[in-house]
């Protein structure tokens, strides 16, 4: 299936630390796992392979790729053909701003430990691979909420309750 | 803002020790409600010291959930929740799961938030359109879509978007729409609608219902709230590419926006603001919406958008308002966006030529990103034929790039952007750099650049020594990269150029002194000598014994194939020197070749060896003669380029706008329509066991115009190679013929008309042996003519396959009269790389011409009737083509008025009337042609009874004689 004749969208944006762990992996084309991993593990080895202060732009396969890395972490986007780079490139950071904001100053942990709202974050920034809003206060205000909500809803645990002893 | 990059360390991962305390190494503070379980089994995969033991550990916990979930106490939803997570966890890092789905929809059917967002995460992340599950989430997503809780409805939207398949749209299709312009939507709830919208839209546009929402969506660029805008532009987007027409208002809406952002203060927009940039997503989002359209017709539109995009290219030249990277970028996508919108309309050579320059700026940027993208967006500006020449003029700085750079990616961009500019004028420097830089380049790109310079010498040729210099070069640099493509290419022109043969048999022959050589130019060396080497056999030097034992020296390091090959240039030397023969069959009679253990090579030997020992003379001169011309066909090499990925590999050639005056283009055709391959010049077609060559070489196709021949077309048939232009013209006499052709495609028309209502039917052809893929031609319509496409289900959104011919029937309706033809857009990709071309579809006004008969003193009467100066429109113009009274008639017939007799006092002269039939409105057309044989002049006079009807039919009439 292809998007072409309707315009460009992102098809997927993956991060993955320099040791080549996956740590995100958003799909906005229906793919098969196994055509998944495969695209994961080559572009991985492709991306990991260049050096510092290459072009964040190539080719691959029949899409081009952005990415960026920040610290330990790798911020890859795979678009179409006619799809802008360079705003593509500002899409990746204003998401790690995001995070950042709302992890105050994020690093990888935060990422593995709180997945979850690394999506969220996602979710609320862009929709089938298309930007929904780029006001970070729009964003972050939503996910505030959310997270007001989920006080709300639960009252704290303890240890032991947790761990099923209680 | 913090410098996220600063920020962005790697804290907590340095304390990171195999066997360290699980706790110490849980981040400090968990966000929300931070399940505690769910940060443990991560610290535990974490800890784990090999793969092994992460496997086990995860089985545990997999067996763990398991027996939670099957267990009979029910659990609560926070267990329910936490476990989720674990599994999606365990998913991200590669495993299998298949189970936990059922408590994922039953969370996401909780009316708590946290239980919800989880759940409905669960689904987008592990979903992709297992239909049985679908169902079961639909109710609930019906429950949230329609809570007018904002939060829930977001939450269902982005599932339906995420998953996006056909159930869900068959589901929630027709309900969107309504939430997206519903006036108590909330700004976020309608965002998430329109991308939502969207997914669906590009996933089943059928199932979208279009309807009176569509003029609401349109109004939406005009909202207040930017984040609203932002994420309706695209869904505007999409449906304006499928439906030009219907969404046709959303262009000047578009053109003010965009005015007003670009002309606003790097403040004014607050939180849209980027590092001073004011909205670039959104203004990003207006140019590429722009580009669904040609330029607006409306004066102050356009004015306001070429206003536009002056202002953008003058702010380029602006200092920035911020060091930051982020400040550039964001900038620049808008300054790159703007140029694409400038190449896409490609009709203001001041903006072309200025953008040209402004990239020129870029090649020499410190920023690898901006070097790269300069490249690559001046590959689409040389071929335009405005600015072709502006982007030549950096050749020296290209050059450069192609030698200096450091990445392999914008060195490619580099050898492309040469690629593309090449022309007569400089071929023989890009040829020569992009021949120097192959002896260091990147194995990974060699291949392309092989075939790219073997093209530019076959296609810039000016004397055929060069270009076969050019090939033995290719093949000394790089022998491994070339294919065969590229060798027998150079073999069928030296065997049907003869004033090249005798330069080539030297050549190869000094060639094949070089103690090591690849074995390429053996096979090339072997094959010319074998028929031309008589032409150097002169020389003591290289007389036919030296000729024979330089090549028989190779034979042995030599593949199987190369072998055959040389077995049959030995049998070609008997024939050529007698004085050989001997030698010859000496070799072919050792052991080594007549009971070789390949069975090719040994059936060679001894049939060869007979032939030597039975055939006469006469015979053997026959049987041996040189080879016959090859028949003309597309360059294999060219094909092969096609197939290789990278967009842009071959549109500098495919592109038929370029360099329109000259006859080197290749928007033309290929002589031979039927296929693409090449016949192999390898030891079979010498022919002994073979019949004689596949076919005769045509008449025309004669050693003399070689290259003209396979890329001009023209020379050999001159009726198949005109320009779009040229034959959209051609299209305003007539109603059948072919519309298009290039080497890829050729598009035909049959068409008929009667009274207001029309039929076409287009034929695209694919010339290939490659199937097209995602081929789509849709009809674009810029002028008044509606034009409604009834059926195209076998041309449309499909594959063609290589050789075959799809059809597709337009119903054209006019309904009133019109100025500009509708546009067709086809788009496919052939082999990987997309392909775009747009077309005039020839339906011109006249088409609708009604003949009318009337008697001379009628005529008079209108004709006077038709007397404000307005009315008539003429012209006086030099004869293009012989003046010849039956072809003009003819002309004036398929131009479809009726030709008046006895009318005219002056029997030379031409007299026709009809009538235009439009819905609105019938206009009715008066017409006379004055031919003056002695000045091969023209006058030409239409009168009608619209101003602009009358214009139009006269420009449309002149140029056909």
């Amino acid at each position: 299936m292809s998007w072409d004749e309707f315009g460009e969208c992102m098809r997927f944006m993956l991060l993955f630390s320099r040791q080549g762990k996956l740590r995100l992996q958003k799909w906005y084309l229906a793919t098969s796992d196994k055509e998944r991993k495969k695209m994961v593990r080559e572009l991985m080895q492709v991306v990991l392979a260049r050096k510092p202060k290459m072009c964040s732009f190539l080719e691959w396969r029949d899409l081009k790729v952005v990415y960026k890395r920040y610290a330990s972490l790798y911020f890859c986007c795979a678009i179409e053909g006619q799809d802008n780079e360079l705003i593509t490139l500002e899409l990746i950071h204003r998401y790690v701003e995001l995070l950042d904001k709302y992890f105050g100053s994020v690093c990888e942990l935060d990422i593995i430990f709180n997945f979850e709202k690394a999506y969220f974050i996602l979710d609320e920034f862009l929709m089938g691979g298309d930007v929904q809003d780029t006001s970070k206060k729009s964003v972050l205000k939503a996910i505030e909420q959310a997270d007001l909500l989920q006080e709300e809803d639960e009252s704290p645990r303890s240890v032991l309750e947790e761990m099923g002893l209680a | 803002t913090p410098v996220i990059q600063a920020l962005w360390r790697p804290r907590r991962e340095d304390y990171l020790r195999p066997g360290a305390d699980t706790t110490a190494i849980m981040p400090a503070v968990s966000k929300g409600d931070g399940m505690r379980g769910l940060a443990v089994f991560i610290s535990d995969i974490r800890n784990c010291k090999s793969k092994e033991a992460e496997i086990k550990r995860i089985n545990k916990e997999l067996a763990n959930i398991r027996s939670k979930f099957k267990g009979d106490k029910a659990l609560d939803g926070y267990s329910k929740k936490k476990y989720v997570c674990k599994l999606l966890f365990i998913f991200l890092l590669g495993h299998d799961i298949d189970f936990g789905h059922m408590e994922a929809v039953n969370l996401l059917s909780s009316n708590k938030y946290t239980e919800k967002q989880i759940g409905y995460l669960f689904i987008s992340v592990l979903v992709n359109s297992n239909s049985e599950l679908i169902r079961l989430i639909n109710n609930a997503i019906k429950n949230d879509l329609a809570s007018r809780n904002p939060t829930f409805m977001c939450l269902a939207l982005h599932c339906i978007a995420n998953v996006g398949s056909r159930e869900m749209g068959e589901a929630f299709a027709a309900d969107i729409p309504r939430i997206l312009v519903a006036g108590d939507s909330m700004d976020s709830v309608k965002q998430s609608a329109a991308l939502c919208l969207l997914r669906l839209y590009k996933a089943s546009p059928d199932l979208v219902p279009m309807g009176e929402w569509t003029a609401r969506v349109v109004h939406l660029l005009n909202d207040q709230h930017m984040g609203v805008v932002t994420a309706a532009v695209s869904l505007i987007t999409c449906l304006c590419k499928k439906n030009p027409d219907d969404f046709k208002t959303c262009i000047s809406l578009a053109v003010s926006r965009l005015s007003r952002i670009v002309s606003s203060a790097s403040t004014d927009l607050q939180d849209y603001t980027y590092y001073f940039v004011p909205a670039p997503w959104l203004s990003v989002k207006l140019l590429r919406l722009l580009q669904c359209y040609p330029p607006p017709e409306d004066a102050a539109v356009k004015g306001r958008l070429v206003e536009c995009l002056e202002t953008v290219l003058n702010k380029a030249q602006e200092p920035p308002k911020s060091k930051k990277v982020q400040h550039s970028n964001a900038k620049n996508a808008i300054l790159f966006e703007t140029i694409s919108l400038i190449i896409h309309y490609d009709s203001e050579p001041n903006l072309l030529v200025r953008a040209c320059n402004q990239l020129g700026q870029f090649l020499q940027h410190r920023e690898t990103n901006l070097r790269y993208l300069a490249l690559e967006s001046m590959c689409t500006l040389a071929s335009s034929e405005f600015s072709h020449e502006a982007v030549k003029t950096h050749i020296d700085t290209v050059i450069n790039a192609l030698k200096t750079e450091r990445d392999v990616s914008v060195r490619q961009r580099a050898a492309d952007l040469l690629y593309a500019m090449c022309d007569r004028s400089n071929a023989k420097q890009i040829v020569s750099e992009m021949l120097r830089y192959l002896e260091t380049a990147d194995y990974a790109i060699r291949e392309e650049i092989v075939l790219k310079v073997a093209i530019l010498a076959e296609k810039y040729a000016v004397d055929y020594s060069w270009y076969v210099d050019t090939i033995l070069n290719l093949i000394r640099i790089a022998g491994d990269y070339v294919s065969e493509e590229v060798w027998y290419r150079v073999l069928q022109i030296v065997t049907n150029r003869d004033d090249v043969q005798g330069y080539a048999a030297k050549t190869v022959f000094e060639a094949l002194q070089a103690p090591a050589c690849h074995e390429n130019m053996v096979k090339v060396g072997g094959y010319i000598l074998g028929e031309f080497g008589n032409l150097i056999a002169g020389d003591p030097r290289s007389s036919p014994p030296v000729q024979f034992s330089l090549l028989h020296s190779k034979f042995h390091l030599c593949s199987v194939a190369t072998r055959a090959l040389l077995l049959s240039t030995y049998i070609k030397f008997i024939n050529l020197f007698p004085e050989t023969k001997a030698t010859i069959q000496g070799v072919l009679r050792a052991g080594s070749q007549l009971r070789n253990a390949d069975v090719e090579l040994q059936q060679r030997a001894v049939e060869y060896l007979t032939l030597s020992s039975v055939a006469s003379t006469d015979v053997l001169a026959t049987v041996l003669e040189e080879m016959p011309p090859f028949p003309e066909r597309e360059s294999s090499i060219l094909a092969k380029l096609k197939r290789k990925k990278g967009p842009g590999a071959a549109s500098a050639l495919d592109d038929g706008r370029r360099d329109p005056s000259s006859n080197d283009i290749n928007g033309g055709v290929e002589p031979t329509p039927s296929t693409v391959s090449t016949p192999s010049p390898s030891a079979d077609l010498l022919g002994l066991r073979a019949a004689p060559p596949p076919a005769a070489p045509p008449a025309s196709a004669g050693a003399g115009n070689l290259l003209v021949d396979v890329f001009d077309g023209p020379a050999a048939q001159p009726s198949l190679g005109p320009t779009p232009e040229e034959a959209f013209l051609r299209f305003v006499c007539k109603n059948n013929g072919v519309l298009f052709e290039n080497q890829l495609l050729q598009i035909g028309v049959k068409s008929e008309f009667r009274q207001n209502l029309g039929r076409m039917y287009l034929f695209y052809g694919n010339k290939t042996s490659v199937q097209f893929q995602n081929f789509s031609p849709t009809v674009v319509h810029p002028g008044d003519l509606q034009t409604h496409i009834l059926s195209a289900p076998p041309a449309l959104r499909s594959q063609v396959d290589g050789g075959a011919q799809v059809q597709q029937v337009l119903n054209i309706e006019c309904l009133r009269d019109f100025l500009t033809p509708p546009l067709l857009s086809v788009r496919f990709r052939y082999g990987g790389a997309p392909q775009a071309l747009t077309l005039k579809l020839p339906v011109t006004i006249n088409k609708f011409f009604q003949p009318t008969e009337m008697a001379a003193q009628d005529f008079f009467q209108r004709w006077k009737q038709l007397s404000l100066p307005q009315q008539e429109a003429q012209k006086i113009f030099k004869a293009n083509h012989p003046m010849d009274a039956e072809v003009t008639k003819a002309k004036l017939l398929g131009f479809g008025s009726a030709l008046l007799d006895n009318v005219d006092p002056n029997p030379e002269n031409f007299v026709g009337a009809g009538i235009i039939q439009t819905k609105a409105l019938q206009v009715g057309c008066l017409l006379r042609l004055e031919p003056n044989a002695q000045a091969q002049m023209y006058r030409l006079t239409l009168r009608t009874s619209k101003e602009s009807v009358s214009r139009h039919l006269c420009e449309l009439l002149a140029q056909q004689f």
